[in-house]
């Protein structure tokens, strides 16, 4: 993230704070809370539930959650209806899908890079690829990092 | 004591909110509206080139943003609040400490910092705040907090700065202070603009050349510290923790004008749980609390009242109950029947810490219970948003409730509210 050297010399300058998750501190609960009786073997071994926010968002800051519509695409595994948790703290890199803003609205597409060139994939073969240029007015918003949907009745 | 500052500043922040999750007002007028769609709040720079003035009632700018001139918004304090939380989250992983210091500035203990190019990484927090958040932000740096407002300022005009100005050598800090206009220095409001300006001190050069003692006459000492802290002294530290508030004040106009003693306790009573919650939030309790009622003023149809009482209760709290209870006397006590009310509010003061209070010896209330109470209220109102549980005096049909017609989404904290992002294009 840094790229200037910052060597801060106060020793408590170390202390990473992160207000996010200082209000929610979890305490385990202990799985034998009667004293009396025999001790439970697991105690020794609790650990923390998992926090499945912690595991879909990396960085709480920059990333921002939209609601996908549209008509299913089978390639992009990208349906109407979907979450997807966007990190706009992310370089769009080859291959990563994207949310961008192209003619007022904000679209799903796969950042291609082919020859030093930029492009923007549809999922849809029925579209044509963009090239990203300098004039054009597209900026890639974040990157999509996880697709949230639920599972299909079959 | 830090040796060097850095403010960051949000432009045009409210706006700015608004454009992160719709681009197409890039480049257009913005303004944002006061609660109740009653006057201009913000403006973005297009809306300023406009000359449309701070404070404008809807009224006048209506036309504009019927045609699309314009494009006008409900004050969205919920997104603005997320949005602020996480431009300053991301300026505290740059720095140790942090002061917040309002909703869309911040002060970064920049010093002690070992071999690091300022430029270069005062470019780094820009770029970076920016890119994880969308806001744009300016960042100013210098020796003192008034000198980093004066940089900020700067920064922010200034094309060649271009949103970010590190002022650290003694004749940039001159140059700067030349060409900052006395009105727009820190902490000096327009009386003392004029009195100033009298006296041939036109910029913050003239001022900081001015002698001490003639300052300490006319200015008293929070002149003296300004004086002190443009010349390179430093006399304002790094609050890192905001004091707790001496009185908190929640006071609204209604959404249409009411004339029932019942609409207006719904309101009042209402004002009053907000007031219990932000003491509760920042754990202290009030002793006194004051209620008034307004007509409206611009109204030259209606016939005026103003009227306010205090009540000082037998022991400082900060439920609900007791609050509301309270306030219902006050009110009973100066609301009078044929009156169009436009507004109420409700004032907490003497506010001490929770674990300081005074009790009384013939006090009749369970303070456990309520406590207890409120503490589950609080959790409720955590887990499933505002006004799910309440006491029953704020009312349930709420008809006093804030336009708020133009109110964009709450993109960042409801589930419900997302954006929308479409797969085909």
């Amino acid at each position: 993230m840094c790229n200037a050297k910052v060597i801060p010399i106060s020793s408590y300058a170390l202390e990473l704070f992160d207000f996010d998750f200082l209000d929610h501190v979890k305490l385990p609960l202990y799985a034998s809370y009667v004293s009396a009786g025999f001790p439970s073997p697991a105690d020794d071994y609790l650990e923390d539930k998992i926090d499945l926010s912690k595991y879909l968002v990396q960085n709480p800051t920059s990333t921002f959650m939209m609601r996908v519509k549209g008509s299913s695409m089978q390639d992009a595994k990208i349906n109407d209806g979907d979450i997807l948790v966007i990190d706009r703290s992310l370089k769009a890199a080859d291959g990563l899908p994207v949310v961008c803003f192209l003619d007022g609205e904000f679209t799903v597409k796969t950042f291609k890079k082919v020859e030093g060139r930029a492009y923007l994939y549809p999922a849809n073969p029925a579209y044509k690829p963009i090239e990203v240029t300098e004039e054009m007015d597209m900026r890639v918003w974040g990157v999509v990092v996880w697709v949230l949907h639920k599972p299909v009745k079959l | 004591m830090t040796t060097l500052f850095g403010l960051c500043d949000c432009n045009n922040f409210y706006a700015s909110c608004e454009r992160v999750f719709d681009p197409t007002l890039n480049g257009k007028p913005v303004v944002v509206l006061s609660n109740n769609d009653g006057c201009v709040i913000a403006r973005s720079n297009e809306a300023k080139s406009l000359g449309i003035q701070m404070g404008d009632p809807f009224f006048k700018i209506r036309n504009l943003v019927e045609h699309k001139h314009l494009y006008a918004f409900s004050s969205n304090y919920v997104l603005y609040g997320d949005m602020s939380d996480r431009v300053m989250q991301t300026l505290s992983l740059f720095t140790p400490n942090v002061e917040v210091y309002s909703i869309d500035e911040c002060f970064l203990d920049l010093g002690d910092f070992y071999d690091v190019d300022l430029h270069q990484y005062a470019w780094e927090i820009k770029r970076t705040v920016t890119q994880w958040t969308g806001i744009p932000v300016s960042f100013g740096v210098a020796p003192t907090k008034a000198l980093a407002k004066v940089a900020n300022k700067l920064a922010k005009k200034s094309a060649k700065a271009n949103g970010v100005l590190v002022l650290t050598e003694p004749y940039h800090i001159e140059k700067a202070l030349q060409a900052t206009k006395i009105e727009d220095v820190w902490g000096v409001g327009s009386q003392y603009a004029r009195f100033l300006k009298n006296h041939n001190i036109d910029t913050a050069l003239d001022f900081t050349n001015a002698s001490e003692n003639w300052i300490r006459k006319h200015m008293t000492v929070v002149g003296v510290r300004l004086h002190k802290e443009l010349r390179g002294e430093s006399c304002l530290e790094l609050d890192e923790v905001a004091p707790p508030k001496k009185g908190i004040c929640t006071s609204r106009s209604f959404g249409k004008k009411l004339t029932t003693f019942d609409d207006v306790l719904e309101a009042t009573a209402s004002y009053a749980a907000k007031c219990a919650r932000k003491l509760r939030n920042q754990k202290s309790c009030a002793r006194l609390v004051t209620v008034f009622v307004q007509t409206n003023p611009f109204s030259e149809n209606d016939r005026q009242y103003y009227n306010s009482k205090t009540i000082c209760m037998p022991v400082a709290t900060s439920s609900d109950i007791e609050l509301i209870h309270y306030a219902t006397l006050a009110l009973q006590a100066i609301f009078k029947p044929n009156y169009w009310y436009k507004k109420s509010g409700v004032i907490v003061t003497e506010i001490v810490p929770e674990h300081q209070i005074q009790f009384d010896l013939l006090d009749t209330v369970d303070r456990e219970k309520h406590n207890n109470l409120m503490k589950v209220m609080d959790g409720l109102t955590d887990r499933f948003g505002r006004s799910k549980v309440q006491v029953a005096a704020q009312g349930i049909s709420k008809s006093w409730i804030l336009k708020s017609d133009y109110k964009s989404p709450c993109y960042t904290t409801r589930i419900t509210e997302l954006p929308i992002v479409y797969i085909q294009k």
